[in-house]
């Protein structure tokens, strides 16, 4: 199918990009949405242009690094799906797509659609853990877990730190991501001692790194590859809550 | 064996190992292994450069332990090392389901399932910690699946007969990543551990015959760096992408232990390579990578392709008497169950023989009716759902109603860096970790045991045994004018500036992707002389021509993804050589390594003990590769052919 | 953000309530608007309680207004670049964002106008303070149909900030799981509903000439 594209394109962190428009001719409905611009991109080289640069690795939807907003949407029209497992039969012969990186304070541009998501890992630095030092373990049968709560926190633990909540929320905000990870530890025994400044901590980060804040607008969720749901938003709130009220 | 690919040098051989009953070995050894004390340790520094699975938890440890740890990676998060994809489950022989399984076991079956071709000492010693694994990562709140009781719930997975795996729904390795990624983190905050994300290793220094430093690129702003450390850790993972095509993620690549295999380290056993049965095939030229559907779908799902050739009906209009369920029939023991490498060739002999289904006749069917028809689809849906999802995204066709699609494709290698006992390799000082090492698996990897592996690496063995070596340390001091590292980092520059220099007209992919056929085609899923020996002749040629004719458009400074290729791919083909070589020089079959002329006459692997019971390390010759030999002895699992008949 | 919302959802109610005794006749809805003022005299002051809400209520509309104005200034430090390619709301509280700062502006222009309309009288006819009554039909009167549709207009912004408003003060203070998120919305639906009628019929009925 014939496609046409426009594109952000910027040099570098410093330089200040621009939408590009490419067109893209016989692009197969059997291949990914990164296949297509794999195709783009080795007719870019050709013609001795800069090809364009996006995160990707893993493309099964699992390591979180593609990020490419589609249309307004992160990760594009299909719902809990990554780009990397996105598939061109989503789209129409003839369509006109327009590309964009995550847009966020907290992400800025690295190069085209490469965005700088470190603030991440910081807000995990900040108190995403359960302080477990190697060989302190008891065994694993020590503490059953009820099945309901092992797979809640599964289900909050299943978020690969895309982003995607934050290019989709009007406020910039990181809610979704870091109370993802609070609900999970929040949900096994292990991570009981460390609730109250594990969320305290993290929140703090959370700012601290720029993001937005959350007033439910709930556009994260809708955009979450993983599906992960506003609850664990009311949990995050509840557990501050409780953890501020106890500090002060 | 021709003296033009190779020649053969001083045999080698595992001197950490402790003698005496298999099971006292690890004791021994951690008993015997000398300490560093906690004072002295914060004067010493470990470069650790990956953070997957046996990255992060080595870091990890070794910062709780107060070393000075540097750490790298070259994601834009050590969240996203390629153990992330690992969907199935890890093994542990816990014995919590009663089933018979013990350490022994979990040993016997390793051994048994490398087919005989890995070293005793090292599977027992994984067996005993695999124990120990599973309660560190339940304590770092890892959500394994459980059952109603709130107990783990295990299952049985890659040609185990009892269930012994443990797993998180069909995300694994993302669970236990993060588990390790976390346990980093708060290292990190401690400030025990400095992180570099989106970095590259070029090149290893080596001073004095040590190990003691890597040369790193910023992928970000192109800048290149020294970082000088006491010892040098490579957990780099595999080399799954030399085929192009792999379930390896986009980013794997053997640049870091290639590197350290031109400075001296021997490569071991590069031909084993773990072809996976249940992936999803390929649609069309554009494919970029293949997708594996979890090993554990064989538990349910039954493997058949049509009896009459070339039949292309609907695979629901094609009656139980018209199909082939293969597996079930040549193996009646294991049945779909059959470890990776017999299943996998058993599809592709259905295959050439005509009976394949899909595009190009590559391909035969995985079929969920019968489990449906007893588990109910809730129960299915329960159990697969998210893989039957991924399925449908990829290939728009729906699992619950029609047979999934499934080929075989490199998944794992066995290969990797040659190390001994103590995880380290032959230069001082540099210790192989993860898949980038050969230690574990022999000729081919039971499903789980990877996961296995990597954590038992990095969480147990390493920070035991690296402390032995530790123990002489702090070395002297070096800095950035000492000549051995100025050379390095000169040849790093001088390699980069002849990728952009070069006047070239062909992309980087499309070298990678012609390299990735020949691989494919003639050191696959089966070997024989003649097309291993054409092989070599066509990437050397191929090889010329890269150097020739490759374009890499941008800069050095700053964000360059062509740079990056280029670099892992002009290692890919000198790695591709040599696993041709190997495959050439193994007339044998064993386990992932199937030579054509040595077969039964049904047509199973057939092993040469008598000319092959050991381990091939290479060591780099800018002529020609040199061969030295380990030779493996058993002691407590007596080498038999292998059989799930 | 949470609570003065929630202190202004309360008044906002009883002020409903409060209109509703026009349909009583001038008499009562005059006493009760008395009452009101008069209320706990002698012991207290005229007005007092009229006061004690009238503090409340700047109060919470100052701190309500300040804290939108501060989560507005993080959201635009927050995403700096806007998006080429419009983002469509795909959320559970559809465009809640755009609904809630423009509806605010537009209900804070609404009580400035109503305050002079309706307390201070300027912009009405009917300047006697003690007939609430009348000032109420005069200034809905047919003639002056534009303020009726103004105010029709400020109760569907009203309608809409309280639909997003309330479950999502509900989700700031209790956090509650999903079945009761979802139930949390319905409920601030029927109350933004609610609402937004029980002060509409007050207009409209006296436009379509229902109260004299
Ligand atoms: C799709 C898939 C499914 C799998 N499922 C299972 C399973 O169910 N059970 C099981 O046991 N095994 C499974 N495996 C195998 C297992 O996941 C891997 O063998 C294992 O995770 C490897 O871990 P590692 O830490 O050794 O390497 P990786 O996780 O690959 O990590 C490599 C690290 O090294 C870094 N790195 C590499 N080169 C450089 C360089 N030059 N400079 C800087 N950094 C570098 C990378 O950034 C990364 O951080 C699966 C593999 C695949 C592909
Ligand atoms: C005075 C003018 C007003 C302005 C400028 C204003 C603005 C805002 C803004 C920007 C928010 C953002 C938080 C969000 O998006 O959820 C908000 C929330 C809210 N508003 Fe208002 N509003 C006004 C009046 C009112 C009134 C009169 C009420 C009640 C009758 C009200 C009730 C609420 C509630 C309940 C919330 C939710 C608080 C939360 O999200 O926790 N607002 N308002
Ligand atoms: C459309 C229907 C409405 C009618 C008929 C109405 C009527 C009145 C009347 C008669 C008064 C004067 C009370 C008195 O001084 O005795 C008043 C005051 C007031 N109204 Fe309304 N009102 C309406 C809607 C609203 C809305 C939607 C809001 C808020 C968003 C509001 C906020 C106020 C405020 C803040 C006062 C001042 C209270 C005080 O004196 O302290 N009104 N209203
Ligand atoms: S919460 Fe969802 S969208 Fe946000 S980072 Fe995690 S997976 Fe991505
Ligand atoms: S979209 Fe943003 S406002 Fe909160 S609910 Fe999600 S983070
Ligand atoms: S590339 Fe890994 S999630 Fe998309």
């Amino acid at each position: 199918m014939k496609l046409k594209l426009r594109i952000w394109r910027q040099s570098d962190a410093a330089a200040k990009g621009k939408m590009v428009a490419y067109e893209l001719d016989d692009v197969s409905e059997d291949a990914s949405f990164l296949e297509m611009l794999d195709v783009l991109n080795e007719r870019l080289i050709g013609e001795g242009d800069d090809p364009v640069a996006f995160d990707h690795d893993c493309r099964e939807g699992i390591c979180g690094s593609c990020s490419l907003v589609i249309d307004g949407q992160p990760h594009g029209p299909q719902g809990a799906t990554t780009t990397c497992q996105l598939h061109m039969r989503k789209f129409k012969d003839g369509d006109s797509i327009d590309i964009e990186p995550w847009r966020a304070g907290a992400f800025p541009v690295i190069k085209d659609l490469v965005v700088d998501r470190s603030a991440f890992d910081r807000i995990i630095q900040a108190g995403g853990y359960i302080s477990a030092p190697t060989g302190t373990a008891p065994d694993a049968h020590a503490a059953p877990i009820p099945k309901q709560d092992a797979d809640a926190a599964f289900s909050a633990a299943a978020c690969i730190g895309c982003g995607a909540c934050v290019a989709a929320c009007p406020n910039g905000s990181g809610m979704l991501f870091m109370a993802a990870k609070v609900a999970h530890l929040g949900l096994v025994p292990q991570g009981q001692p460390e609730r109250a400044t594990r969320v305290l901590g993290m929140v703090a980060a959370h700012d601290q790194a720029g993001f937005g804040g959350c007033t439910n607008a709930g556009e994260c969720a809708a955009a979450c590859p993983k599906e992960i749901g506003l609850d664990v938003i009311g949990r995050l709130n509840r557990d501050f809550r409780k953890a501020a009220t106890r500090a002060a | 064996m021709s003296i033009d690919y190779f020649r053969e040098g001083e045999p080698v051989a595992d001197a950490k190992a402790p003698a005496g009953p298999i099971n006292e070995r690890w004791e021994k050894r951690r008993f015997s292994g000398r300490l560093v004390n906690p004072a002295n340790r914060r004067k010493l520094r470990v470069i650790v450069v990956g953070t997957g699975l046996a990255g992060a938890s080595a870091a990890a440890t070794l910062g709780e332990l107060g070393y000075r740890v540097a750490n790298y990676c070259f994601q834009d998060s050590a969240r996203r090392a390629h153990s992330i994809a690992a969907q199935g489950g890890i093994n542990a022989a816990k014995n919590y389901r009663n089933d018979g399984d013990s350490v022994h076991r979990l040993f016997y079956d390793t051994v048994k399932g490398g087919d005989f071709r890995s070293r005793e000492s090292n599977v027992h010693r994984l067996a005993e910690v695999s124990t120990e694994i599973i309660d560190q990562c339940v304590a770092q709140g890892v959500p394994f699946a459980r059952e109603y009781g709130g107990l783990l719930d295990n299952r049985s997975f890659g040609g185990a007969q009892v269930s012994r795996t443990f797993y998180a729904r069909g995300q694994t390795g993302q669970q236990l990543l993060l588990g390790a990624y976390q346990a980093l983190q708060r290292q990190v905050a401690a400030g025990t551990v400095d992180l570099h994300t989106r970095h590259e290793m070029l090149e290893l220094v080596i001073v004095d015959g040590k190990a003691r430093g890597i040369i790193v690129r910023d992928l970000v702003t192109g800048e290149i760096s020294t970082e000088l450390a006491d010892a040098v850790v490579l957990a780099t993972g595999g080399y799954g992408n030399v085929y192009f095509l792999s379930t390896n993620a986009m980013g794997c690549n053997v640049t870091a232990g290639w590197r350290a295999h031109r400075k001296g380290a021997y490569f071991a056993n590069p031909c084993y390579t773990q072809i996976h049965p249940t992936c999803i095939p390929q649609s069309g030229e554009h494919q970029s990578k293949l997708t594996l559907m979890s090993e554990s779908l064989r538990n349910d799902g039954r493997v058949w392709v049509p009896k009459a050739k070339g039949d292309d009906r609907h695979p629901a209009d094609i009656p139980e008497a018209e199909r082939d369920y293969y597996l079930e029939r040549r193996y009646p023991a294991f049945g779909n169950l059959v470890p990776r490498d017999i299943a996998s060739r058993a599809a592709k002999i259905v295959c050439d023989e005509g009976h394949g289904v899909g595009p190009g006749g590559l391909g035969v069917y995985l079929d969920f009716a019968d489990a449906i028809a007893r588990l109910g689809k809730p129960a299915v849906e329960a159990k697969y759902g998210n893989l039957f999802d991924m399925y449908e995204r990829i290939t728009g066709e729906n699992p619950y109603e029609r047979p999934m699609r499934i080929y075989p494709a490199v998944h794992y290698t066995m290969g990797g860096l040659w190390v001994d006992y103590d995880l380290s390799s032959n230069i001082p000082g540099l210790f192989v970790s993860g898949e980038a090492n050969f230690s574990d698996h022999g000729a081919n990897r039971l499903g789980a045991s990877a996961l296995m592996q990597g954590l038992s690496d990095g969480y147990f063995v390493l920070p035991n045994t690296i402390s032995d070596y530790l123990a002489d340390g702090p070395f002297e001091a070096l800095d950035e004018s000492h000549e051995a590292v100025r050379a390095a980092r000169q040849a790093v520059d001088d390699r980069i500036a002849f990728f952009l220099g070069n006047e070239g007209d062909r992309t980087v992919d499309s070298f990678h992707r012609e390299l990735g056929k020949i691989m494919w085609e003639y050191c696959g899923m089966e070997r024989t002389d003649e097309g291993l020996r054409k092989a070599i002749g066509l990437i050397r040629d191929l090889k010329a021509e890269f150097y020739k004719r490759v374009k890499v458009t941008g800069k050095a400074e700053g964000l360059n993804q062509e740079l990056e290729k280029a670099g892992r791919v002009a290692d890919f083909f000198e790695l591709g050589e040599l696993m041709c070589i190997d495959a050439l020089h193994r007339t044998e079959s064993c386990g992932g390594h199937f030579r054509a002329e040595s077969q039964t006459e049904d047509g199973e692997a057939k092993r040469d003990d008598e000319h092959f019971s050991y381990v091939a390390a290479w060591e780099y010759g800018e002529d020609a590769p040199v061969l030295h030999k380990e030779s493996l002895v058993f002691e407590y699992v007596k080498p038999t052919q292998r059989s799930y008949k | 953000m949470a609570v003065s919302g929630v202190l202004m959802v309360l008044f906002i109610v009883a002020h409903m309530a409060g209109n509703l005794h026009i349909f009583e006749g001038r008499e009562e809805m005059n006493a009760y608007a008395a009452g009101l003022r008069s209320f706990g005299e002698p012991l207290l002051p005229h007005e007092s309680l009229l006061w004690v809400l009238r503090i409340g209520l700047v109060a919470s509309i100052v701190v309500h207004i300040w804290t939108a104005l501060v989560l507005t200034a993080r959201a635009h430090r927050a995403r700096p670049v806007k998006y080429a390619h419009r983002h469509k709301s795909r959320g559970e509280s559809p465009n809640a964002f755009y609904v809630m700062r423009w509806g605010g502006i537009v209900i804070v222009l609404f009580v400035v106008w109503h305050l002079l309309d309706l307390t201070w009288r300027t912009v009405n006819p009917v300047k006697d303070i003690h007939d609430a009554y009348g000032a109420v039909v005069a200034t809905f009167d047919p003639s002056r149909w534009p303020v009726t549709v103004f105010y029709l207009l400020a109760l569907v912004a009203l309608g809409f900030h309280l639909r997003h408003g309330i479950w999502s003060a509900v989700q700031t203070i209790a956090g509650p799981d999903t079945k009761w998120r979802k139930r949390t919305q319905a409920i601030a639906l029927a109350v933004a509903v609610v609402i937004v009628v029980g002060f509409a019929v007050v207009p409209l009925s006296v436009t379509f000439g229902l109260v004299e």
